[in-house]
């Protein structure tokens, strides 16, 4: 009985093996994922073309606690994201929303085969016709010169 | 090949490329002459207030929370520095020749250390009427600080006009800063 109890009175350190910490926040694999997941999503402000999970800037290891902490309290990944847009601003999304302000970068691959259309279309429309047949004193003449 | 057709092949990929060399002309020269930074990010807070806050003051001076600058008397500067940066120290007497000229500007350092900071006080001189410390460095992610120094213009009605990031040099005050205050004295 003894035994049972004890096995009992250490079941929560289990869970907590369980447990990892990062950046001084300890939360369960699957927050932590989901935390990944966000971080990776979002732009380190200081080494621009870092995401902030991937950056060593100090304030990339504050933000990802902050996504830490707001995993912990049970927030939803939209209003984490919504909590850094505004501060920062869309730029700090690696992957831009659909905005009138991105309009004319979503359109640009389609601009861009719409463009190599009209080449290929000029192009093609330039190939020359084909000559008229030589006459026959043309024809004779050519092969006096090409004997 | 008509004539027409001729020239568009010549000339399409030509003007793309004159075009496109134009543009790059342009953003290396203005890179060079430091009027574009490629860095540069527009602040979610241009046009609206400061978030709420409270900073403890610092180097024995009157710290300032949000509703300190809701209502200045004029126009003024909040200036985010620390003793470690050194574009704030090559900042440090453009702040000192503002403030002589009778513009308000209040401090915030960032992640600093008391002993340095009143160090870099003393060799660099104080432009700040209040200096408050922001030593956990949040405040400045409410305010979407993203590195020192930055320079907040507030307007009368408290209202975030101009954001820079960067230290403050002749052209960005002479080019920016001066027609602002200007335009909200």
């Amino acid at each position: 009985m003894r035994k049972f109890i004890l096995a009992l009175a250490l079941l929560p350190a289990l869970a907590y093996a369980q447990m990892v910490t990062r950046d001084g926040v300890t939360l369960t694999p699957g927050q932590e994922a989901r935390a990944e997941d966000i971080g990776s999503q979002l732009r380190c402000l200081v080494c621009q073309n870092e995401s902030i999970e991937g950056s060593s800037a100090d304030l990339a290891k504050q933000l990802r606690v902050i996504i830490r902490q707001h995993v912990v309290a049970g927030d939803s990944n939209k209003s984490i994201m919504d909590y850094m847009v505004q501060r920062y601003g869309i730029f700090v999304l690696l992957k831009p929303p659909f905005i009138p302000l991105t309009w004319a970068l979503y359109a640009s691959p389609f601009v861009g085969i719409l463009l190599g259309f009209f080449g290929f279309w000029l192009v093609r429309r330039a190939k020359v016709e084909a000559p008229a047949p030589l006459s026959e004193a043309d024809a004779r003449r050519l092969d006096e010169l090409l004997k | 090949m008509s004539p027409l057709r001729r020239r568009l092949l010549f000339g399409i990929p030509l003007a793309v490329v004159v075009v496109g060399g134009a543009g790059f002309y342009t953003i290396l020269r203005r890179m060079q002459e430091d009027d574009y930074d490629p860095h540069a990010l527009p602040s979610p807070l241009i046009g609206k207030k400061l978030p709420a806050f409270v900073l403890p003051g610092a180097d024995g001076m009157q710290g300032f929370g949000n509703t300190d600058l809701a209502a200045p008397p004029k126009p003024m500067l909040v200036n985010w520095f620390a003793s470690w940066c050194v574009p704030c120290l090559q900042e440090a007497p453009m702040l000192m020749k503002l403030a002589k000229s009778g513009l308000e500007i209040w401090g915030i350092a960032y992640q600093d250390q008391p002993g340095n900071l009143a160090n870099f006080i003393s060799a660099n001189g104080n432009p700040y009427t209040r200096l408050a410390a922001d030593v956990s460095g949040l405040t400045a992610i409410n305010w979407g600080v993203y590195g020192v120094p930055e320079t907040y213009l507030i307007d009368k009605q408290g209202i975030v006009r101009w954001r820079y990031a960067g230290a403050l040099t002749d052209d960005v005050v002479s080019g920016t800063l001066l027609p602002l205050l200007q335009q909200y004295a």
